[in-house]
């Protein structure tokens, strides 16, 4: 009886996706293709390669990438971007000492609301505030950037592609696609999923920023550097976290073999 | 149950003793998972799984408590709970990704001892209630890990409750009041937060205690074995103290190191990037899809793409996509044939390899792909196949198969000699 039912029940759900199949395979066969070809898909370029001393198992953040990064952010991304999840106690792993942390802190002024009044007032940063909000009143909604890295499929290579990535839209995109032609107040980056962008090309041109290290600040490595620190606010822990997983593997490794031996004396004679 | 050659309980210290006549605790524990739980002795690697899962559901218990004593379930300010347990609080990311990464090895191993299940038969006769109970947890700890997703309150998290509740919407008449009543409002907000940490926090409970059923009803017929033939004889077994707490220590530390390999390196490797954008009731991602176990379900929910007479696209995809577990509580039934292992059923091996293993793959691939062609096509091809194979090609195969011959017992499996003179030869089991 339960059989008879199940196979009634089987052809049922298998009758109804060869229904669902056909149907499918029919509009496939009609317009001679999966999908209709869209600008953003023929157009999107996954993100350059972007090497980072952060990368792979044995990275570690490089501090003075970091600081670089840090000051490409405050001089240049600051202006729309806020960092809401960072405090500016956080710095000092960046390699700032504790007055550079607080005269850090200090050039922002952070809003404080009067419960009562309703009235904003503000104070000074101080290393434990948290980088303020930014207002913004322009075209589009600039994100924050505190966990961008990871928001964001490929993370710092994302990043860095994007701010290198601005160009003129490519003659043969209009030739097949005349309607895709960006929209004014609009910026064409091939690296962002629809092409166009809101954000204006941020890094301009080479000594945009003054880097107190010598490194000379072309568009190329702010891009970098602003990416570095960006996976540093993403994830602070980064570091740590390998620190800590060398160890533990190596332990479990250790463990792994002592158990496999104990497994082994336990059964020696025992067939099985 | 017990075979009548199980190892008895004799507590030597006095206060052993003393507590064996007050509260026969240790008594329980030796005979559930001592030296008093005869266990056949050729079961192999995958039969390591169970002790696992068990594992990975005291690691998300023990790592979900430590996360709720930081976590605010409030929509305005559980995202930014979750990164000060990240960057605050001592060892915090340590406990999140533990806890992130802990649902997804929890789901590798139980789908791996699922599948260990299908193999070899472990569902028949005598053990169907173990199976049953099995389901149930299965389907238990999807609901524990959607409502998980849901509590970091980033798009994912929004999105998908919205997809998932949304599904109750496609009942004929209640599925709307239904959703709405499930969510505490019209769309995901502050309310299913609420209830969903609440019942996140419930769940994992029940899991244990459906788990206990489980491990009781194993024990009335004890474990089966990758032969499929029954326990006979004393030399068919050996005391699951020492010998498989020896074998599932192994299994336990080689689970450990790949486990930590990815929550130390690539604990986001498994998660969706959207899910670090704080909730946007106001935009839509551009592709919503849930965690990495739950596609090739998701894959059999959107391969019903036209309407069947007066069932509606969506609700077939519903139908289909619950029924594609509920299927598996019939399973002891549509089964007939009495041969349990697939060692020795050569026609549902290649079922198995061939047919149910590429579909599920399939159905993975296709369900974390966007919603577009090919995919849809290729799931509708193997969601046909998966439903085929359980409710058309398991009665038939098991009515028309013709198995290979049986060993005549576990004993003479393992030594390749007749039952006596393999008595002969083996030493007592240590005790």
């Amino acid at each position: 009886m339960i059989r008879i039912l199940s196979i009634l029940v089987g052809l049922f759900f298998s009758l109804a996706l060869l229904w669902s199949f056909g149907t499918g395979a029919v509009t496939v066969m009609s317009e001679g293709q999966f999908k209709a070809p869209t600008a953003e898909h023929d157009f999107h370029k996954h993100p350059k390669a972007l090497r980072l001393a952060s990368d792979g198992a044995f990275g570690r953040f490089d501090r003075q990438q970091l600081q670089r990064g840090f000051q490409v952010y405050k001089e240049v991304c600051a202006a729309c971007h806020s960092l809401n999840l960072v405090a500016f106690r956080d710095l000092a792993q960046l390699g700032y000492n504790e007055d550079e942390v607080k005269a850090i802190a200090a050039g922002f002024e952070i809003p404080v609301y009067d419960k009562h009044t309703g009235e904003v007032a503000s104070h000074p940063g101080l290393p434990t505030d948290r980088f303020p909000p930014v207002p913004y009143a322009g075209m589009g909604s600039p994100p924050d950037l505190s966990l961008i890295a990871k928001a964001r499929h490929d993370g710092a290579a994302y990043t860095y592609s994007l701010l290198t990535g601005y160009q003129d839209q490519p003659a043969e995109l209009l030739r097949k696609f005349p309607d895709a032609r960006t929209p004014e107040g609009l910026h064409y980056n091939p690296y962002f999923a629809n092409l166009n962008l809101a954000m204006a090309p941020p890094l301009t041109g080479e000594g945009q920023v003054t880097y107190s290290d010598g490194t000379k600040a072309s568009v190329d490595q702010m891009a970098k550097d602003v990416s570095a620190f960006l996976v540093w606010t993403a994830e602070p822990k980064l570091d740590k976290r390998r620190q800590t997983g060398w160890p533990v593997l190596g332990f479990l490794l250790f463990a792994s073999v002592l158990a496999y031996l104990a497994y082994r004396n336990v059964w020696a004679g025992k067939k099985h | 149950m017990s075979f009548p050659w199980a190892n008895e309980y004799k507590p030597s210290h006095p206060l052993m003793q003393w507590m064996d006549q007050k509260l026969p605790l240790p008594r329980l524990v030796y005979n559930a998972i001592g030296a008093g739980y005869p266990v056949p002795r050729n079961l192999n690697y995958m039969w390591n799984f169970g002790v696992l899962a068990g594992f990975c559901l005291v690691l998300q218990i023990v790592t979900g408590i430590v996360l709720a004593m930081h976590y605010a379930a409030h929509e305005s300010v559980a995202f930014n709970s979750v990164e000060h347990i990240m960057r605050d609080v001592n060892w915090g990311w340590l406990m999140r990704y533990a806890h992130a990464n802990g649902a997804s090895a929890f789901f590798v191993v139980i789908y791996i001892h699922i599948f260990r299940g299908f193999y070899f038969g472990s569902y028949k006769a005598p053990r169907e209630m173990v199976w049953l109970l099995g389901v149930v947890i299965f389907l238990l700890m999807m609901a524990t890990a959607f409502m998980g997703y849901v509590l970091p309150w980033g798009q994912m998290s929004f999105w998908g409750a919205q997809v998932i509740t949304g599904l109750f919407g496609a009942i004929p008449l209640v599925g709307e009041p239904l959703q709405h009543w499930l969510l505490g409002g019209f769309a995901p907000g502050n309310a299913a937060l609420n209830r969903f940490f609440s019942l996140h926090y419930l769940l994992p409970f029940v899991i244990a205690a459906v788990v206990v059923l489980h491990i009781w009803a194993l024990h009335i017929p004890g474990s089966s074995n990758p032969t499929g033939v029954e326990v006979k004889s004393e030399s068919d077994t050996v005391p699951f103290h020492p010998y498989y707490t020896a074998k599932d220590g192994f299994g336990l530390a080689v689970f450990l190191l790949l486990y930590c390999a990815v929550l130390f390196f690539a604990p986001n490797m498994l998660g969706h990037p959207d899910n670090y954008i704080p909730a946007n009731p106001m935009q839509t991602p551009a592709h919503i899809v849930p965690e990495w176990y739950f596609w090739p379900f998701y894959a059999i929910l959107r391969a019903f793409t036209v309407d069947i007479f007066f069932i509606p696209a969506k609700l077939m995809g519903v139908l289909a996509m619950f029924g594609a577990i509920l299927v598996w509580f019939f399973l002891p039934w549509l089964d007939k044939s009495p041969v349990r292992s697939g060692h020795y059923r050569p026609l549902y091996r290649k079922f198995f390899w061939f047919g149910l293993i590429p579909a599920m793959l399939v159905l993975f691939w296709c369900g974390g792909a966007p919603a577009e062609e090919p995919y849809v096509m290729l799931s509708q091809l193997a969601a046909l196949y998966y439903f085929a194979h359980f409710l058309l090609i398991i009665p038939i195969v098991s009515s028309i198969e013709r198995p290979d011959p049986l060993p005549f017992s576990i004993t003479e499996a393992v030594l390749g000699q007749d039952e006596k003179s393999a008595l002969g030869q083996t030493e007592p089991s240590a005790a």
